[in-house]
């Protein structure tokens, strides 16, 4: 599929329809491809597509759209949510946009990979997405090493949102609904516990947090201009590093800031370095938005209100929401 | 740095039998930026307000803390007083210590440690707060009156007669509401519709009142002053301007069976009608959803016997758009629904009645022509039951916690007009308690007992059977007597409890006026302001404010007229400077804030902005201050924090928060 890609994006550029293109190139290891502009032929020599092109580029279409002429951006089904998202939130500008949807088997981690005992990796092959292959052959320094791909797969491909863009003007390849688990499971868990272990748990997770802003900077949803502990306006910039529980408050306001527009593209857990669960915050907002007002997707359309920025005298009363907690 | 005054409040014994104002007084003087600190029996008083005065003007106060009773007590009286002392009246915070405090409180040490408490976070908020200067807006010297009952016509009447314009909004195809369902009023029993209609004629020939019948209010912008409102007009489908009100139409009518609102479904009416004969505007609508022509597109026969030629099937609803400077709400009552109250039978039985229902049978415009008969077989009744307090102070979660008010009042007028008219019907009311207080309200009562022998049985009937031979076995008991009772009657009518119509639902949250748990519309001061809304230029009329009868609803109305009148007989107002406003640097353009404006007060254009060297052009948001009610829904639903309310700014806010906290 990554020629395919290749060789339309060169025509687009060509003939003029698109200034620039936005997409992956290989990063310095076999696993890490990152987001990348393409401004000519030579320099989409570079551009890569495989499973672990899991990076969303919906959120890079902010500052592309205030560049001059069309960007080519390249978007996996799920990314197309955070897309229409940001449409709706006037952030990015749909007419500056030349959108190929790509198609998505369900993309990679190598976490998981590793987490299977397999280290000392040198080259993985079975990810490219030239093939539906089933098993990943792993090259380490010792020896070759075989996993399933669906066990190497991000958390957030087995709760996929299903093979179907949201926006596009073209589509290559083909994409797989790769879901084999409840979005809610996860979440289940957590309302399962008594609020002593519910507590124990976020604080533990999030006492790994070292607050590189990583989750803040990949999420579309977190794009503001200048984020509230960023700005010297608030009192939250100085706070957020003198205690541990302020640490806790960066998650949960970040959480509460993004509730109700948060796609769940997972992004902020697959970029987490310390592995913290973050789209957990993320994930009870929904499963509470989709009880409390019928379910809603956000980003699956670009004009509806959505829940939490609507009236609706079929709201659920407060009263409701404050009793079941 | 601000110079900040803190003056605590001992509202007599209120707030100091459970506070230690002299502790306050001495933790006050702690705080950042407190200069002076003082107690007075009586802060709100000329002496109290004197020493704010000195105060002041002695140690040049920039700032001050009033600990004392709610600020919708007293928070413009301090913020008068500031004003006259030199000092801008949006530099006063209050520290409500008393119904946030003692109040509620017993343990002096506690509630002090709350005191002080309370009084830190205001001084934490004076410390950040900024002088601010109110605009003016313009009034527009017109009100709208929702609701065409007693309390609206009433209101109408006084404003008008006032001289400044009036529209009233009735959603039923004539004005009149409850009161012309009604026969005979208590305690006087002189006859409704004599009272009511002459009331009716007058509105309609009023040269400064409009009535607009079959309408409802479909949309509210705007805000005190200056309102706008759309008001649908529906589609009637006879001209108004034509129709001569002769009747014939209903008579010819071949569509018959429609159970008629306005007799409680005792009898049916035709798809085309007046609800009653003396429908103020003595013109029938077309219930489309009834009308044969409507259904089926072939009838068409009022149309071919109208002399006038003033049926429109083509008419459509008009939107009519105007400006008003105040809005009264009268939209009223209606009685519970019965469904839950399976034990009375009201749902089996033709014969068990609501007491709404017992006035239509009553009336001689009714269905049985004022004859008192059954409704399954037409015949006289010789027993009769009233059941009191059905739905009305119900503990549970059936009916209503209230209690409806009339009831009591209205049974024993039935009663008393039964026996008097039917001196053989032997009639029982089983009662809670009496409820009695008013003018001569007692007296009549008495008189129901004493000279018309009507028996009345402490006790609550627990089921009504309708037996196989016709008749209704009631099963009840007798507190007093201490045993159950089991007597067979002809009739039953209940006593069902009034709620607020439910359509008040829809007008409160176009109006932003606030209800309460059972959708009464919540005065602005249960004692001292009982007929506004806390919206400012939304005033409360009737019903719609909390159970009550006639003559209290026409004072109340009265009163909600008086005033509308002191809103509209000035030229300007002063606009509260509390708005939201928004950070260009900061905004997101994102449209959030516009969504959850309530008032419609928020717009995005287009702007150049220079942000620390970077000239772009970005959609930023804009607030109309003469729109912004600072309620603050923007503030909180901005990602990025680029709304602020200025006077409750984000950061004033979390500097109360800290100080409670510290």
């Amino acid at each position: 599929m990554q020629e395919e890609l290749v060789k339309r994006a060169k025509e687009l550029l060509a003939d003029g329809t698109v200034a620039r293109v936005l997409g992956w190139k290989a990063g310095d290891l076999p696993y890490n491809p990152e987001p990348a502009y393409f401004e000519n032929e030579e320099q989409l020599e570079d551009f890569v597509y495989n499973g672990f092109c899991g990076a969303n580029l919906s959120k890079y279409m902010i500052e592309a759209s205030k560049l001059e002429g069309k960007t080519l951006v390249f978007l996996k089904p799920c990314d197309t949510y955070s897309f229409n998202q940001l449409i709706k939130e006037h952030r990015v500008d749909r007419e500056k946009a030349f959108i190929i949807g790509v198609g998505c088997k369900g993309k990679l981690s190598v976490e998981n990979i590793k987490k299977q005992g397999i280290k000392g990796i040198e080259s993985i092959s079975g990810a490219e997405m030239t093939d539906d292959a089933e098993t990943l052959t792993i090259q380490t320094i010792y020896g070759e090493k075989t996993c399933t791909y669906a066990s190497a797969m991000l958390g957030r491909c087995h709760v996929c949102k299903g093979k179907e863009h949201q926006v596009y003007d073209e589509l290559i390849g083909e994409s797989k609904d790769t879901k084999d688990a409840d979005r809610f499971d996860e979440v289940r868990k957590i309302e399962a516990m008594s609020p002593e272990e519910r507590f124990a748990f976020f604080k533990k997770e999030l006492s790994k947090c070292i607050r590189c802003n990583a989750c803040r900077n990949v999420c579309p949803a977190c794009s503001c201009r200048k984020c509230v502990f960023d700005s010297t306006k608030f009192d939250s910039a100085q706070k957020a590093n003198v205690d541990s529980f302020e640490e806790k408050m960066f998650h949960i306001i970040r959480a509460f800031h993004v509730a109700g527009r948060c796609t769940d593209c997972g992004e902020c857990s697959r970029v987490c370095p310390q592995g913290i669960p973050l789209h957990l915050f993320n994930r009870k907002f929904i499963k509470d938005i989709d009880e409390f007002y019928g379910e809603y997707q956000a980003g699956a359309d670009t004009d509806s209100r959505a829940p939490l920025t609507n009236f609706t005298f079929d709201d659920v009363e407060p009263g409701i929401v404050g009793e079941r907690g | 740095m601000q110079r900040i005054g803190v003056f605590v409040c001992h509202c007599g014994s209120n707030i100091a039998a459970t506070v230690d104002v002299k502790k306050v007084v001495e933790m006050a003087k702690l705080e950042p930026g407190v200069v002076h600190a003082e107690d007075y029996q009586y802060m709100c008083s000329e002496a109290g307000q004197a020493k704010i005065d000195a105060a002041i003007k002695e140690k040049g106060l920039t700032g001050l803390v009033v600990c004392s009773c709610s600020p919708r007590m007293h928070e413009t009286t301090f913020r008068k007083a500031a004003e006259r002392a030199g000092l801008n009246p949006y530099m006063v915070e209050v520290a409500n210590i008393r119904e946030h405090c003692s109040w509620i409180h017993k343990d002096m040490e506690e509630a002090t440690k709350k005191a002080v408490i309370l009084m830190r976070a205001a001084v934490a908020k004076v410390n950040l707060d900024a002088p601010l200067q109110p605009g003016e807006s313009l009034v527009t010297k017109r009100a709208l009156v929702i609701g065409g009952g007693i309390a609206g016509i009433q209101t109408a009447l006084d404003i008008a007669d006032a001289g400044y314009e009036v529209d009233i909004v009735e959603k039923e195809p004539s004005i009149g509401g409850r009161m012309s369902q009604l026969d005979k009023t208590f305690p006087t029993l002189d006859c409704s519709a004599c009272i009511l209609t002459p009331k009716m004629v007058e509105a309609a020939a009023h040269d400064k009142i409009t009535i607009y019948t079959y309408s409802e209010v479909e949309k509210v912008s705007g805000f005190v002053g200056d309102f706008t409102v759309d008001i649908r007009k529906k589609a009637r489908s006879v001209d108004m301007d034509k129709c001569t009100g002769c009747g014939v139409c209903q008579e010819k009518c071949p569509s018959k069976k429609t159970p008629s609102e306005f007799n409680r479904g005792l009898n049916t009416r035709s798809a085309i009608y007046t609800p009653f004969a003396q429908a103020i505007p003595n013109v029938p609508v077309i219930d489309r959803e009834h009308c044969i022509k409507f259904k089926t597109g072939k009838c068409g026969v009022c149309s071919k016997v109208c002399q006038a030629g003033a049926i429109d099937y083509d008419q459509k609803d008009e939107i009519i758009t105007q400006k008003y400077g105040a809005i009264v709400v009268a939209t009223g009552f209606d009685v519970i629904k019965l469904d839950k109250y399976d034990e009375y039978a009201y749902n089996q039985s033709p014969d068990v009645i609501t007491s709404l229902e017992l006035e239509r049978i009553m009336n001689a415009a009714g269905p049985t022509k004022g004859h008192l008969e059954r409704m399954s077989d037409h015949k006289p009744p010789k027993k009769m039951v009233f059941v009191q307090c059905v739905g009305s102070r119900c503990a549970d979660a059936r009916g209503k916690s209230y209690c409806s008010k009339i009831c009591c009042m209205y049974t024993a007028k039935h009663a008393m007009l039964i026996r008097d008219k039917y001196p053989d019907v032997d009639v029982t009311v089983f009662y809670i308690d009496v409820r009695t207080p008013g003018k001569n309200f007692d007296e009549f009562y008495r008189r129901a007992v004493e000279e018309y022998g009507v028996h009345y049985i402490k006790g609550q009937v627990g089921k009504v059977a309708p037996q196989p031979n016709g008749q209704l076995l009631v099963q009840a008991s007798d507190l007093l007597d201490n045993k159950q009772i089991l007597m067979e009657a002809d009739m039953v009518v209940l006593a069902a409890a009034i709620e607020p119509n439910p359509d008040v639902r829809r007008i409160a949250t176009m109006l932003t006026a606030s209800i309460d748990t059972n959708n009464f519309l919540t005065e602005a001061h249960p004692k001292l302001r009982p007929v506004e809304s806390p919206t400012a230029g939304v005033f409360l009329s009737g019903v719609c404010q909390g159970p009550k009868d006639i003559p209290e609803t026409v004072s109340q109305a009265g009163a909600a007229a008086v005033k509308a009148i002191g809103l509209l007989a000035k030229d300007k107002l002063m606009t509260n400077p509390c708005t939201a406003k928004s950070d260009e640097l900061l905004c997101n353009g994102c449209s959030m804030c516009a969504n959850v404006c309530p008032y419609g007060a928020i717009t995005y254009i287009e702007k150049e902005v220079n942000d620390h060297g970077i000239r772009e052009v970005r959609r930023i948001a804009q607030v109309n201050n003469a729109l912004c009610q600072g309620c603050g829904a923007c503030t909180v639903t901005c990602p990025s924090g680029a709304m602020d309310l200025q006077g409750f700014s984000n950061r004033q806010i979390i500097a109360e928060v800290d100080a409670i906290c510290r």
